[in-house]
């Protein structure tokens, strides 16, 4: 197991790879994600506010 | 309507325009000398590395002079109006625009190619490779002027475009900066750079087919 | 079959239709890459020169492609946008910028990582890092340009016009780019392929490009969804959403 994280010596460089890609990709989706509710949300607001 | 007549005039005014501000013409000429001769005191004079460094130095400073003043070559007709009346004239926007990039350049890169001479001794090029570099400069900084003028172009009703031109402008320009200073290595080497002058060439070619369509495009978003 | 295409060029119908989409693509997007890392990092064998290092490939070949897979994209929709007069056709172009923006980002960082350990620099002017930075470079620049119009209709048409000319570069660029890297290589040759890759290997390279797709069309989704509904606001259709 230990030996998978090692990644033969080149754990920094692997990981940090793997992490800094994960990362920007996550937080792109969570915006994304979050601006399509809030888009819908804010339409939603706006029909309440006429009624 | 004669177009070739048409062309003549828009072509002429474009220069008496040009000459009546000649000031303003001399900006991007002295940007060039000056760039390209700051090099030498931030590095270091020393022949052998300047030699390395001249053909790559020349064709630097060559792009970012030609990149200003860009925004001077639709901007003014945009602003007065003149811009529409030469979209609604029966003569193809496209054919105009490419007739205006042809007088920017005699007004702006033509004199940079002449001036060469003037920065490459110092640089550490040798006299025998002047013509070769001339040769590589004039279609060089046509294609400039032709892919500036598409930015000018996208740009032209942006009040404050900034460095937003040259931003735009630069990564497209990088194969001409690519093949200009190989051959300005060769000529250096003294060999006749036959091969960068074809890709020069060919670029010249598209950007002077394709351009002009894209720049009309381009224009006429504003115009709407 | 073009009544679906026409169908789906219009907003209503596009909103409707990718919100049945997202969550297969979201499931799929999160199973492939489970599988795909699962694959390159569990599963392939080490590499007999690079180690374990070459695992690097599983996130930056992916990326590399989808950056130019996605500008691609980018291009034929600002294309059909200023060609058919398709509003939707813009909004998908922008959704996407970023996306492949982001790619390349990952490309070039991977890229200069895996360059550290295998040939000394964190920063290797090899053909294909120095595309992808020229690649980033157009990505800002169209995102920059459609940014700066006050009139959403100049900026989706004017950033048209700058993809379709960087589409036309592209192949220009990258040619230009790998002559340039051959003049000035060095003794040392860089390269980020393995030439003759075993099937081992490969099937998780291929894995992961398909779950980079997917998460493409994904986030891509949710970005035409949001701007759909910001840019139709005031359109009777939005008023009936669940």
């Amino acid at each position: 197991m230990s030996e998978f994280f090692a990644m033969g010596g080149y754990a920094a460089y692997v990981w940090s790879a793997f992490g800094i890609t994960a990362f920007t990709m996550i937080v792109l989706a969570v915006l994304a994600r979050r601006a399509d509710r809030r888009a819908l949300d804010r339409i939603r607001r706006r029909e309440e506010n006429r009624k | 309507m004669n177009m070739n007549a048409t062309a003549g005039k828009l072509l002429r005014r474009d220069l008496v325009l040009a000459w009546r501000r000649w000031g303003d013409a001399l900006n991007p000429l002295m940007f060039f000398v000056m760039v390209a001769l700051v090099f030498p005191l931030a590095v270091t004079p020393e022949a052998d590395f300047m030699r390395k460094l001249a053909p790559g130095i020349l064709w630097v400073a060559a792009l970012l002079s030609s990149l200003i003043g860009l925004s001077a070559l639709f901007g003014p007709d945009f602003e007065d109006g003149s811009l529409e009346q030469q979209a609604l004239s029966p003569v193809p926007l496209s054919y105009t625009a490419f007739v205006r990039v042809v007088g920017h350049w005699l007004v702006t890169g033509l004199p940079l190619v002449l001036l060469t001479p003037v920065i490459a001794i110092p640089l550490g090029f040798t006299a025998e490779s002047l013509p070769a570099l001339l040769a590589l400069l004039a279609p060089g900084t046509l294609y400039f002027s032709f892919l500036g003028a598409i930015g000018a172009a996208l740009t032209v009703s942006l009040r404050s475009s900034g460095l937003l031109l040259p931003v735009l402008i630069l990564p497209l320009a990088t194969p001409v900066l690519i093949f200009g200073a190989r051959g300005a290595q060769l000529a250096l080497l003294g060999d006749w750079p036959a091969g960068p002058l074809y890709m020069l060439g060919f670029m010249l070619m598209l950007a002077a087919s394709l351009g002009p369509l894209a720049i009309a495009g381009a224009l006429r978003i504003s115009l709407d | 079959m073009w009544t679906w295409f026409h169908k789906l060029a219009s907003p209503p119908h596009f909103y409707r239709i990718g919100g049945k989409l997202l969550p297969w693509f979201g499931v799929l997007t999160l199973l492939l890459m489970a599988w795909g890392l699962y694959g390159g990092l569990v599963l392939a064998p080490m590499d007999y020169q690079q180690k374990d290092a070459f695992r690097i490939i599983y996130v930056h070949g992916p990326s590399a492609w989808m950056s130019m897979f996605t500008y691609m994209m980018m291009a034929v929709a600002a294309g059909i946008g200023l060609i058919w007069r398709m509003k939707l056709a813009h909004v998908v172009a922008h959704a996407v910028a970023p996306i492949g923006a982001v790619f390349t980002f990952c490309a070039l960082v991977t890229g200069s990582i895996w360059g550290k350990p295998m040939w000394g620099t964190w920063w290797v002017w090899d053909a294909r890092l120095t595309s992808e930075l020229l690649l980033l470079f157009l990505y800002l620049g169209y995102m920059a340009l459609a940014g700066a119009f006050d009139d959403r209709k100049q900026g989706d048409r004017a950033s048209a016009i700058l993809a379709i000319v960087g589409v036309v570069n592209i192949p220009i660029i990258h040619y230009s780019v790998e002559w340039w890297n051959t003049l000035h290589q060095g003794p040392t040759v860089t390269k980020f392929d393995t030439p003759s890759i075993s099937w081992e290997m490969l099937w998780p390279l291929l894995v992961m490009a398909l779950a980079f797709k997917l998460y493409l069309f994904t986030v891509a989704t949710w970005r035409v969804r949001a701007e759909i509904l910001q840019r139709e606001q005031r359109s009777a259709w939005t008023r009936d959403l669940k």
